[in-house]
């Protein structure tokens, strides 16, 4: 529901990260994994965001390492927090690289992932923002996820362009986040926030909420394919997340960045789930 | 037994987690010098029929691949590449639902080049009347399998050594000691379950499975209440030779006051015995010249003298009744093989209780088998229940490992307990309180079970249930 780190991205005329978020988040620095504090949604969410990236990428590649499904994979966990993402994706066998630009999320991070042998040698955390790390891993990725995230990035298409730029051709681009609707008000920030208090007030800004349809706009004007869209429904009774056909509240994306020659294939064949494509006449409907 | 039933059902379903979350001794801060003890992703403790079957299910599974797994066994390798040629007086019932559990994984097929017994019937009757029950599948299929333990202990040790790789067994090792982490958000001390064996070497583990018994020491350490409750009897268990050859396909059970006497099929010549009775009578038993102790036996099966006219008369009229209105719903009451003589030196005795833990689980500790659940074997029943256990939590755990989870986590722990809980709470009860209906002679108590038994052997639905 909410990632306690903000990213603003440098450009020469925006100011760095805004330290003011980053000390309302800095408390809450060492809480990441009890799984019944103030993050528990976030690790419930684990159950569906986990199989989702997982059994795309295993249904996109042929190979199969018994017991590692992602092995050989190489990971960009954008907005990593304490590695609540990162450290299942490890241990399916993928090579994790988390980036958060809270220090204290990454020691936490870090502190978490070292009693594990294995762990420590597959997930590398490391403090930065996104473009931070752009000049020294062009095309690195074969995967980058931003789970959580979008809602409070100030520039989305700079984010979104500098995910292109570290992801290697034919990359993929998982993302989960939280719709701009008067549904997502009420139960967003109404709910979660002021009268359930799942989530601390003052967490998420509704202005800052993307529309699934903004979101794709600007991921295929920069040479991404999207190529599957779902509704997620968190439900607070039972502390678990489920598939929705409605994106109106959160939702989860996956985009392909085109191949070498620059052009996203016209004759993708899209999976069941996946929304109208993005055209000048579509934005009204939803 | 209300009570009990009360405490069984453990907590309820929105009782929050952080109650589980401390067990028992903390593990103290330490800093790591020298080498760490070796971790493994899940370590079970016990290596009896049910603990060495997890370790092999576990070992097998694709998920698991790439993990470390570790049983720790006290006793020594259990192994037979040929049976000896008399038969073991320790032999389980195993349901059809075990075997597919067993041969999930290769096992079954090397119980069945040992050796082991397929009934088909099943009779159960009381002592003090002419109720009885038989228990039949429509379509003469087997409706289970007299096994030795230890032709079941074989097959799994042949399995495990298959997955050797995955699965290191440490026989003729015994964990003394058993240290819980802190709940997992605080960071510094180690997160994982440390236990210190009897010879000195530790091990550390992401997820430690209890298969420990009756007397489980996880269970005692991780603090876990236990409801428990012993019998005042004890199980006599023996060798049976057969007077002559049968087909031997019927497993028999008698209820007499003092406890339920059972013939399990062994061969066409041979059963297993496994009397339950008083503690006097049982030393009794074991202590008379083999000559009184078959006498005893047959005996037990075939006389009449608990009858009473008034129940008899009563009971013969339920049955006309029944008759009337299901022509089919009555049977003949058949009489067990005799018995000629018992296998010298397999004449042994147990004791009797019950059991059952308040929890299944806690953060990074799973009970399973008579560690979680112990109960009368006149049901035989008890070695199943454990398979099942092993069914279930295994089903978890490949989910949970596929997902990448941290397997000691409470979230699919609870899963398995909530399961398993609701299954076999019903179940264990059932049993006391068929125990202890069946312990009596008083003639209101007899006449209930004696209707309630006829009315289910009369009723289809009841039986394919039962």
């Amino acid at each position: 529901l909410f990632r306690p780190t903000v990213k603003r991205l440098f450009s020469t005329s925006h100011s760095s990260v805004d330290s003011k978020e980053m000390k309302k988040f800095q408390l809450l620095a060492h809480k990441w994994w009890d799984e019944e504090g103030e993050y528990s949604a976030l690790h419930s969410m684990n159950d569906i965001r986990v199989p989702f990236i997982r059994d795309t990428l295993l249904n996109m590649s042929s190979n199969y390492h018994l017991g590692k499904p992602l092995s050989g994979v190489k990971i960009l966990d954008v907005g990593c927090g304490g590695g609540l993402l990162s450290e299942p994706l490890g241990r399916l066998g993928a090579s994790v690289t988390g980036i958060d630009p809270l220090e204290d999320n990454i020691r936490t991070a870090d502190r978490h992932k070292s009693f594990d042998p294995v762990l420590a040698k597959r997930i590398q955390y490391k403090s930065s923002s996104l473009e931070e790390i752009v000049e020294e891993s062009m095309e690195t990725f074969d995967v980058i996820v931003a789970s959580e995230v979008v809602e409070h990035v100030a520039d989305l298409e700079m984010f979104i362009k500098c995910c292109s730029q570290v992801l290697k051709p034919e990359g993929s681009l998982f993302i989960t986040t939280i719709n701009k609707t008067q549904l997502s008000y009420v139960l967003g920030i109404v709910i979660a926030e002021k009268i359930i208090g799942i989530v601390p007030e003052g967490t998420h800004e509704w202005e800052k909420f993307v529309p699934p349809e903004e979101l794709e706009r600007l991921l295929e004007s920069n040479g991404f394919s999207v190529k599957t869209l779902n509704g997620m429904l968190y439900n607070p009774l039972s502390g678990s997340w489920s598939w929705m056909e409605s994106t109106s509240v959160n939702y989860a994306m996956h985009a392909v960045k085109s191949g070498a020659q620059g052009q996203s294939s016209p004759t993708d064949t899209l999976s069941e789930t996946e929304s109208e494509q993005p055209s000048a006449t579509a934005g009204t409907t939803m | 037994t209300s009570a009990a039933m009360a405490a069984v059902c453990g907590r309820g379903l929105l009782a929050p987690l952080s109650g589980r979350l401390r067990a028992g001794p903390r593990a103290p801060l330490r800093s790591v010098t020298g080498a760490a003890a070796p971790l493994y992703d899940v370590v079970v403790s016990g290596g009896g029929m049910v603990g060495s079957a997890m370790a092999a299910v576990l070992g097998h599974d694709i998920h698991f691949y790439d993990k470390k797994i570790a049983l720790l066994e006290a006793g020594p390798r259990k192994e037979y590449s040929r049976m000896p040629d008399s038969y073991s007086n320790r032999v389980s019932s195993i349901s059809p639902g075990s075997a597919t559990l067993l041969s999930s994984f290769g096992a079954w097929d090397h119980v069945c080049s040992l050796r082991l017994k397929p009934f088909r019937r099943m009779q159960v009757w009381d002592a003090c009347s002419e109720a009885m029950i038989v228990f039949e599948k429509d379509d003469l299929d087997d409706m289970g399998y007299i096994v030795e333990n230890d032709v079941v202990m074989s097959a799994l040790t042949k399995q495990l050594d298959a997955v050797g790789d995955r699965v290191e067994v440490f026989y003729g090792s015994r964990a003394v000691g058993y240290t819980w982490p802190l709940p997992s958000h605080s960071c510094d001390t180690s997160p994982w379950v440390q236990i210190e064996l009897a010879d000195g070497r530790r091990l550390q583990t992401k997820l430690l499975i209890g298969a420990d018994g009756h007397n489980s020491v996880v269970r005692k350490e991780a603090k876990i209440k236990n409801v428990e409750h012993r019998y005042d009897q004890s199980a006599v268990v023996a060798t049976l030779h057969l007077s002559e050859a049968t087909d031997n396909n019927v497993a028999w059970q008698r209820f007499l006051p003092t406890g339920p006497i059972a013939l399990l099929p062994l061969s066409d010549t041979v059963s297993s015995l496994v009397w339950s009775t008083s503690h006097e009578h049982a030393s009794e038993l074991l202590a008379m010249d083999e000559e009184s102790f078959v006498d005893s036996i047959n005996s037990a099966f075939w006389s009449n003298v608990n009858h009473s006219d008034f129940i008899d008369t009563a009971g013969a009229v339920f049955r006309s009744a029944i008759s009337l209105l299901k022509p089919s719903g009555t049977a003949v009451r058949q009489l067990p093989p005799s018995i000629a003589k018992v296998d010298p030196e397999s004449r042994a005795m147990f004791p009797l209780g019950m059991g059952h833990a308040t929890e299944y689980v806690q953060h990074r500790v799973a009970l399973i088998g008579d560690a979680a659940h112990r109960v009368h074997p006149l049901a035989g029943q008890g070695v199943n229940l454990g398979f099942g256990d092993i069914a279930c939590l295994a089903h978890h755990l490949s989910a949970a490992a596929f997902n990448g989870s941290d397997l000691g986590s409470l979230k699919h722990l609870l899963k398995f307990e909530t399961e398993r809980q609701r299954h076999n709470v019903s179940l264990i009860a059932a049993i006391d309180v068929l125990k202890r209906l069946y312990s009596t002679r008083l003639a209101p108590l007899v006449l209930l079970r004696t209707w309630g038994l006829q009315a289910t052997n009369a009723l289809p639905p009841v039986k394919v249930r039962i």
